[in-house]
This record gives C-alpha cells, structure tokens and sequence, in this order.
C-alpha cells in the first residue's frame, strides 16, 4: 500500500550517509537564507507587498497579459500563444526550422522541462545543450534535474568527476571543483560559440515595458541570448508583473530566499532585440488557468520558483527530488501537480508531515502546507486513493463518533500491546515497528484513572 | 471559571500521565476544572488522511462535551489546532464557535488567561524543547526561525520559570520530528529518519530530557529512544511544570 514516494523516498534513504549528505546540504542553503533574510529589516513587509502584487496580476491576468504583449510587440519583439507544451514546442520547433536552426543552447528554465521540449527537439533533429552547469550535469546523465534551482544538488563532486570523464572525458578520478568547473567551462564556450539559437527561461515579464528579466548565478543566459541571432523566451502566463517598479521587490527577494545570495549575480533585462536579431516571447498556459480557476489552489500561481520551500522541506531534504512524480518537486510541486494530473500524482500532497515551514519561508505568501491538507480532501474523493485507506478512514470515524466503543476498542489495544509475543507486534503489519518502540501500555486509560479518584466520581 | 479539560485520544490511552499532570497543574493554579467523560479525539487523524467528511460525526461529539465550559484547554497544540482551524466542516452554530474561540493549547491558556509568572518547581537537568510545528506554526506557541520577527517562545518562557532547569540549545530549533499523524505509517521510512535526526540533535546538544508540548512527536521520540536505548528521557512540559522527577 506504500505510494510511489515513500517507496522512491525508502530507497533513497537506505543509504543513510547520502541521505544525511543531502539533508545537510540543504539546510546548509536554509542557513544562509536565514542570515541574508534577517538583514533585511523589512522582510517581512516585502513578503506582503510581494504577494499582494501577485494577487493584483491574477485577478487582472487578462489585461495584463495584453499589455505585456502589446509593449512587447511594439519593442520588435515577435509574440507566440501556447496553450499547452505540445503547442509550445511545436512553436520553438518551427521557429528553429523556418531559421534552418541546427544547435541551440539553453538557460535554465523549469517551463520547458515541464513541456518536456528536450527529448521533442531532438527527436526532430536539433541539438539542444543545457548550460546551466547543473543542468548541464543531469542532461548529460539523462536525468531530470532534481531540485527547480539546484538541478544536481543530489550529486557529490565525485559523481559530477565520473559524469566528466565519460561524457567530456575529463581526468579519471577527479573531484576538484575548480578542474571540473574549468572542464564545464571549456566544453560550454564552444557550444555557446556553435549556437544558431539561444532559449532563455524568464523570471519576471514586466506588463508597463512588455520586457522582461532573467536571473542566473553563471551569467549563461546572457551569453547565449548575446551571441545567436535567435533569441527565444518561454514564460508561464503566471510570471507577469504589472510594473518595471515591482522588480525591486521580488529581485531584493528572489536570490535571498533562494540560495542566501544578497542578489543573484546575473539579472540581465531584455527588451528589445539586437539588430539584426530575432526575439520570440512564447507564453504558455498549460492548465495554469485551470488552476486559476481553482479558488483554494490559485495562490499556488504566485510562486517565482526560489525553491525555499524544498530547502527547507524535512521530508524532501531526507528523500531526494528524484521521489517526487512531478518535474517540479517539494511542497510547491505537491500543490501544482495535483491540478495538472490528480490521478498521476495523488501521492504528493500526502509526501509532507504539514509541518508549515514551506508556508513560512515563500517569500510570496502561498499557504502551501493548507493547499496541501485540501488537496489530501480531493484526492480521496477523487483521486488515486487506497480503497484500505478510505474503508479505515470510514471505521476511525465511526468509532471516535461512539464513545463505548472507542474506549472498548482502547482498552483492547492496550492489552493487545502488552500481551502480544513480540514477533507478532513487530511484523510486516505494524509500519511503526520498524524502527521505533510501540509505546508502552498503562494499566489505566486517563478516563479510568479519573473514575477511579474518589474526588472526581460525583462530578 | 470552568475549564474543560480535553484529553485527545492517544493520551488517554496511552500516555494517562500527562492527562494526570494536566489537570492537578490547572488545579493548583486555582481552576475549576471538568473532565467530560464521553470525550474521544478531536477528528485530526481522518482530516489529515483527507477524510475530513468521516470526522464531522467527532466533530459534532467534541462540541456537544464541552460547549458548556468557558475554556477548554488541552495539553497538545495539535488537536487544539485542529479544532481552532478545521471545524469548519460542520455547521457554525453558536456552540460550535463558542468551542472554537474558547479552546486554548495549555501552555498558552497558562500565559495567555492565567497570566502566571512563576511556577512552584525544579527540575534540575539538561531539558531540550522540542516544538511542535501546529503549536509552533498553527497556534503560533512561538516565532518560528523562518519568520524575520522577533523571537518569542511561550513553551521556553514557561520552562523559564522552573527552578534549576538547564535549557539546551538546538542545531535547528524547530525542525519537525517527522511524526505527521498518519504520514508516520505512510512514509515509515522519511518519518523514522526525521525522528532519528531530531533526536541526535538533542542528544549532541546534551540533552537529558526531550520535552514538548505534543504527545504525538513526544511518543514518536521516544519510540525512537527506546529503540536506540539512548537513555533519554521524554516528558511532556505539564509533567515538569506539575513536579515530575526523573
């Protein structure tokens, strides 16, 4: 009856080392957040207006989307509407081929590993090269990155030396980040050099100047978007933001809340093309305005992908991102994924102890760990739920509502624990069993104890 | 003043200890305290698993048992939550909200409405304070590190008061202990390694006592406490304040 997380999150944990490794360093990063946080006198004032802008853009999405457009087309940018990933990578597919567009490099960008664009352009003949180094690590593995701002947190040095050596042959053995970097860096440039096209992600379009911004640590998203002729924006409709000024906010944020950086070192602002260059804005719905739609979940669209809230998720720190059934993992994925598939993921609202710290560290405001409780409500009614669980669910219910009963069946529990040979409290049946102690039975339920007090039988 | 006295079902079954220290504590402070006597649970367990409709008939029961008290205080900021924030499952009737707004988590019934500022006891170890994440980020019992606000703790201001009681710090104060109700049969594995890890925090820290506000974690530690051997002792703060010894 386990899902598919806590298997995957099992497995991970099996080799308890790696999983402390893990644990470790992403709390590592939920430090330095902390610290760069706590300087900001007014943190807490930022994450209000932060998440106020992000209300005023939903409920105005609409006209602020055609804003965006008309500003942009007015730049010599070239607009494209895309309903869903099919759409958005067929559009990137004819944009490359109308160009005779062979290479193309990448910036990082969550969006188009939601569309899964990847495998679908090269499918159709194109190369397309991650250059985030990250990213670069796990396309070069041919995995799906781990973490939405961290893609390889889930591999040691030694892992990234191995990957090296097979794929850019590098050195045998070596794990030094300084040569392994140097290694990135030399493969990289010739890509970069060889690019007909370059597809940034966009962290913040901004509806007044119909520009938009893109953030990177490594400053790649610059070179590629500098050096082709073919610049190429995929944006969730959600990434709007009404005015040039609102950047201020979410910039003095993103790059805090996200690594502990007191900015991130790239925030490049395009807005119109170079001359003689081509550049493409895709917007991409892809059941966002579904999940508009949804009043309990549509916060969820605030979100601008800091990763915060798997930093200092406890139960993603100690399973991996690779557990998770959705491209975007942790607590923010747990309550974007249900609305896209309920079926597909039905487990993730329930990989999460509801612990609130998600909540409390989104520099936006989303109130993750409640979306999770009710989307737990949905998936029960609705979605892939054990039939065990419900029929449990059902009979927990009935006894709680039946005080004889429950006490009944209380005090055979007690006695059951007390009297049963080991071997058979501790089997396959009692998950608790595994690795903790069932707690002790008392010869007394409170109730009994209390009946039993003289000063307490005629009150 | 009539205080109920809510004992969620787990302590009632099998922690009647903290039950005990609950009460004789209310008492001393000058509480006329009832204890309803058909009370089961709070109905957390089903909401949490996503059944929230099968605890509506709980639900009902709870407000029925302490409608007639003008507070109701239980030591376990969980099910005081739950009660505060997810009976909106059933109708609001004037009952229904009298309970909700009149509900209160012990530690902060003993701050908030007793107003106490001393408390009569030692207790002379090493205590490490585990907080619970509904007292902590539900009930708001404290700041939690996330937050930039200033820091304030109801649980720690309480262990305060008691005589000799050494309060060690933590690596990460307010982790979760990875119990979540159901999620620690659920995802056995994620849960036992984040109760694991909560309590070799404790332990480096030099801890001789684990306590808390919630049973739940605290019975999730111990279990792995008693499992390791370590030696720990687990005691929920209305034991300390109630002048428990090891």
């Amino acid at each position: 009856m386990m899902s598919e997380h806590a298997n995957k999150a099992s497995a991970f944990i099996r080799d308890e080392g790696r999983t402390d490794w893990h644990d470790q360093a992403l709390w590592f990063v939920r430090k330095k957040r902390d610290i760069q946080t706590k300087k900001v006198d007014e943190w807490e004032t930022l994450r209000e207006i932060a998440s106020g802008i992000k209300a005023n853009v939903l409920a105005n999405l609409d006209t602020y989307l055609l804003q965006f457009e008309e500003n942009a087309l007015k730049n010599g940018a070239q607009v494209h509407w895309a309903k869903d990933a099919a759409e958005h990578n067929e559009i990137i597919l004819n944009i490359l081929r109308s160009k005779g567009v062979k290479k193309m490099v990448k910036s990082k960008s969550m969006l188009t590993e939601e569309c899964h664009l990847n495998p679908y352009l090269i499918e159709n003949g194109i190369e397309v090269v991650d250059t985030d180094l990250g990213e670069r690590i796990v396309q070069l593995r041919n995995e799906p990155p781990s973490h939405i701002v961290l893609p390889a947190i889930h591999l040691k040095k030694e892992d990234v030396g191995e990957t090296f050596y097979q794929y850019l042959h590098s050195e045998k053995g070596a794990s030094d980040p300084k040569y392994l970097t140097e290694v990135a860096r030399k493969h990289l440039r010739e890509k970069f050099l060889a690019a007909d096209a370059a597809l940034t992600g966009v962290n913040f379009a901004v509806a007044d100047t119909g520009g938009f911004t893109v953030c990177t640590n490594e400053g790649n998203a610059d070179l590629g978007a500098h050096l082709a002729p073919i610049h190429i924006a995929s944006m969730g409709i959600e990434k709007l933001i009404p005015k040039q000024e609102h950047l201020g906010v979410f910039l003095r944020m993103l790059a805090r809340n996200a690594t502990g950086q007191p900015i991130t070192s790239f925030s490049s602002h395009f807005i119109k093309p170079r001359e003689g260059q081509e550049l493409h804005v895709v917007i991409v719905d892809n059941k966002r305005s579904e999940q508009l739609g949804r009043a309990d979940f549509r916060k969820s669209l605030y979100c601008i992908r800091c990763g915060a809230c798997l930093n200092t998720c406890p139960v993603y720190r100690r399973s991996g991102g690779h557990s998770y059934s959705y491209i975007i993992p942790g607590p923010i994925g747990s309550i974007l994924s249900p609305g896209v598939d309920l079926k597909k993921h039905s487990a993730m609202p329930f990989a999460s102890t509801l612990c609130g710290s998600c909540s409390d560290v989104c520099p936006v405001k989303i109130d993750i760990h409640h979306q999770l409780y009710k989307w737990r409500q949905i998936v029960a009614e609705q979605g892939d739920f054990p039939a065990v669980k419900k029929i449990s669910m059902k009979m927990m219910g009935f006894l709680f509502a039946h005080p004889s009963l429950y006490r009944i069946t209380g005090k055979m529990g007690r006695v059951a624990v007390k009297i049963m040979p080991r071997f058979l409290l501790y089997s396959k049946l009692n998950a608790w069993g595994i690795k903790r102690e069932v707690p002790q039975a008392p010869p007394q339920s409170f109730r009994e104890w209390y009946l039993s007090q003289e000063k307490y039988k005629h009150k | 003043m009539k205080v109920g006295l809510f004992i969620p079902c787990y302590i009632d079954q099998f922690y009647p200890q903290v039950g005990i220290a609950t009460l004789q504590l209310l008492e001393k402070l000058g509480c006329d305290v009832g204890f309803p006597t058909n009370q089961t649970c709070c109905g957390q367990p089903m909401g949490n698993s996503g059944c929230e409709k099968d605890s509506a008939k709980t639900a009902q029961l709870f407000v029925e048992n302490f409608k007639d008290y003008d507070y109701i205080v239980g030591p376990t900021a969980s099910c005081v939550g739950y009660v505060k924030e997810h009976y909106n499952i059933i109708e609001q009737t004037v009952a229904v909200s009298h309970v909700r707004r009149h509900i209160y988590d012990l530690s902060e019934f003993l701050l908030d409405v007793l107003k106490i500022e001393k408390l009569d006891v030692s207790f002379p170890y090493k205590v490490g304070l585990h907080q619970s994440c509904h007292g902590l980020r539900e009930m708001r019992l404290g700041a939690s590190s996330e937050l930039n606000v200033t820091y304030f703790s109801k649980q720690r201001q309480l262990l305060e008061m008691v005589n000799g009681l050494e309060f060690i710090e933590l690596d990460r104060t307010d982790e979760c202990c990875g119990f979540g109700g159901t999620f620690c049969v659920s995802e056995e594995a994620v849960s036992a390694k984040m109760g694991k890890d909560r309590v070799a925090d404790h332990q480096r820290n030099g801890a001789q006592v684990i306590t808390g506000g919630d049973v739940s974690c605290l019975m999730h530690l111990e279990g792995v406490i008693r499992r390791q051997g370590t030696g720990i002792k687990v005691l929920h703060l209305a034991e300390i304040f109630n002048g428990a010894t090891i």
